[in-house]
């Protein structure tokens, strides 16, 4: 029992993670159609800026904070740089510049930062374990967890209670006739664009302490990535929301009981997953 | 070939092919090249292999459209095929290559069959998942394939028994090349065929070609099958020639590479995974030697550069030469 509750509290953690990251992507991939395969570079942006203002003996929360703002910045530009050209080109041509994306700022933090893991410190009180009841348990998990339950709270309130979240609803759901009505799909787009790359900032901040940082992250969580945002269905933050947790969870469990067939038994469920649902558990109205 | 269809979108509407000179030329160059290059054969030969495994992706991805970033899957269960049966069953090459490339096929027919029912990112993402497993499977599987020291102690026998795979790799180019040569006459065939306009279609419009009675998933399946084959030819290719089989045969990194070599010559060219190919490895021999990482920094501008200024590649520089030349030509010969 007690075994059970770690797992499902480790890889709820993960799975936070994962959302907070992903739920950027979600929207790049279904609001615009773009295919943006270096998310995961703006998570690394976001992470290495904390971890070097860690080092420089700055606060952890603060650091993360910048984290994100750099993280969003460096979205913001690129989206008005190199995504805007992208959007009436064709998948491969999408895909084919973000890889290149991804490949530049691979070499550009290496270059800067080097080849080594680098490590975002965390203050003491979320470091020492705590006992929950049963066990001694890293506060750092509980937090993301907090983290990533606030953080979709907040996301639902925007996207469900606010003007904003009805007009990028709306977009999602149909852009054209958003556009239409009246609705400026393409500042709607980018505001969307940088707050999205923020997150994923802040998630690669955070959450350093189970996607370590190093230069090949972009490339070696892609494939997470996409699959919580395709899973979830392309542009549905809830969808992207559970299949985070369920990416999670199944992982974190494969690891602990079969770790031998960990990463196939998760490759299995999200492949028949697709086989099944090719447009995710909860896709937008536009696909369905 | 006189009366092709002449098409809005892409390559296809350029003139195609310079002749039978210019069908001469890239052979003649491959040739001459095996007498010229001294020390540099052997990165001849790696250029060969990469040629041949950009042509694997031109089929999949520029003729029949499907976006795949797994192209590497095919390469590294080629290599590793090869190179275990090589070591554990027999080592006469042609007999290793002909199973890696039949294995390979099967391989591509059965993920193809399952993967092609989506299309767009749920497509690219399975590409994805699958060319991660695979990378997993090999990791794992030390017993088999060496994990991450790679797969080591291969021989070759020599090729018809008769010539040695020398140390200065002569055997392994014109072995290579013709190999590539034997591929190219057939992909030529595919795409110049029936079958390769319906891929054209299918790739502008599936929905309507459905309409016209297509068989669309079963041509996908048979062009990727066939993409799979040529990939999978390539990894031997690459196992035999250097004797050694590394994981990195099978990262997403090289499905990253191979895409750049064939949109920097020019998607749907055939041609084009020559001319892309050649000078990757030629510019990689360069810079590789300063710094890998200033290397990534630019194989990803190229990248970028091509996509945003130069959608139909490199090759079409040599279009337009080629054109300038015949208009040079036909007015000197008016009066």
């Amino acid at each position: 029992m007690a075994r059970v509750a770690t797992i499902l509290l480790d890889g709820i953690a993960y799975g936070m993670i994962l959302f907070i990251i992903s739920v950027g992507l979600t929207v790049t991939m279904g609001l615009m159609r773009v295919v943006n395969l270096a998310h995961g570079a703006f998570a690394m942006v976001g992470g290495y800026v904390a971890a070097v203002m860690t080092e420089a003996g700055h606060d952890f929360f603060l650091s993360a904070a910048a984290g994100a703002a750099a993280a969003g910045i460096f979205g913001g530009v690129a989206e008005m740089t190199v995504y805007r050209p992208l959007y009436r080109k064709g998948e491969l041509a999408q895909v084919l510049l973000t890889i290149g994306l991804v490949f530049v700022s691979i070499a550009a933090l290496t270059l800067v930062f080097g080849v080594n893991y680098k490590t975002v410190k965390m203050p003491a009180f979320l470091e020492d374990p705590i006992s929950i009841g049963f066990r001694l348990y890293p506060p750092y998990r509980l937090f993301l967890i907090a983290v990533g339950l606030v953080m979709a709270f907040l996301l639902w309130l925007l996207i469900d209670r606010t003007l904003f979240g009805a007009r990028l609803r709306a977009a999602v759901d149909n852009p054209r006739m958003a556009r239409a009505v009246g609705i400026n799909v393409n500042r709607l787009f980018t505001i969307t664009f940088i707050g999205g790359s923020a997150l994923a900032g802040f998630g690669g901040a955070i959450g350093a302490g189970m996607l370590p940082l190093e230069a090949f992250y972009p490339l070696r969580y892609l494939v997470l990535f996409l699959i919580v945002v395709i899973v979830g269905g392309e542009g549905s933050f809830k969808g992207s929301f559970v299949a985070a947790l369920a990416l999670g969870i199944i992982d974190t469990t494969g690891k602990f009981i079969i770790p031998e067939v960990a990463s196939f038994l998760l490759y299995t469920v999200v492949l028949a997953l697709l086989l099944w649902r090719p447009h995710g558990l909860l896709p937008p109205k536009s696909v369905a | 070939m006189s009366e092709q269809p002449v098409t809005a979108i892409g390559g296809l509407a350029s003139p195609r092919g310079f002749g039978w000179i210019g069908h001469l030329i890239p052979w003649v160059i491959a040739l001459v090249f095996y007498y010229v290059a001294g020390g540099y054969l052997s990165l001849g030969t790696g250029a060969l292999i990469m040629i041949l495994f950009a042509m694997s992706l031109d089929i999949a991805l520029g003729y029949a459209g499907i976006v795949t970033l797994g192209q590497a899957a095919f390469f590294g269960f080629g290599a590793y095929t090869a190179g275990i049966f090589a070591i554990h069953v027999n080592n006469d090459p042609i007999l290793g290559l002909l199973v890696a490339t039949a294995l390979t096929a099967v391989f591509g027919l059965m993920t193809g069959a399952v993967i092609l029912h989506t299309q767009g990112v749920t497509l690219l993402m399975l590409t994805l998942a699958i060319v991660t497993l695979l990378y997993e499977a090999a990791n794992r599987a030390i017993w088999l394939t060496g994990g991450d020291d790679g797969l080591q102690g291969i021989t070759i026998a020599p090729l018809f028994g008769m010539f040695r795979f020398d140390l200065f790799g002569r055997t392994a180019y014109l072995y290579s090349l013709g190999v590539l040569f034997i591929w190219f006459l057939i992909a030529w065939r595919v795409v110049h065929s029936p079958f390769g306009r319906s891929l054209d279609g299918i790739r502008q419009k599936p929905a309507r070609m459905r309409a016209i009675g297509t068989p669309v998933w079963k041509r996908l399946v048979a062009a990727y099958t066939l993409s799979a084959a040529i990939a999978g030819s390539a990894g031997a290719l690459s196992a035999q020639t250097t004797k050694f089989v590394g994981l990195d045969t099978l990262g997403i990194f090289l499905s990253g590479i191979v895409a750049v070599m064939l949109v920097l010559g020019g998607v749907r060219r055939i041609y084009g995974a020559f001319l892309g190919a050649v000078v990757y490895v030629v510019v990689q021999d360069f810079a590789a030697k300063v710094n890998p990482f200033y290397w990534m920094f630019f194989i990803g501008g190229l990248l970028m550069a091509t996509v945003l200024f130069l959608e139909a590649g490199l090759i079409s520089l040599v279009d337009s030469t080629s054109n300038f030349l015949k208009r040079l030509f036909a007015r000197r010969k008016a009066p």
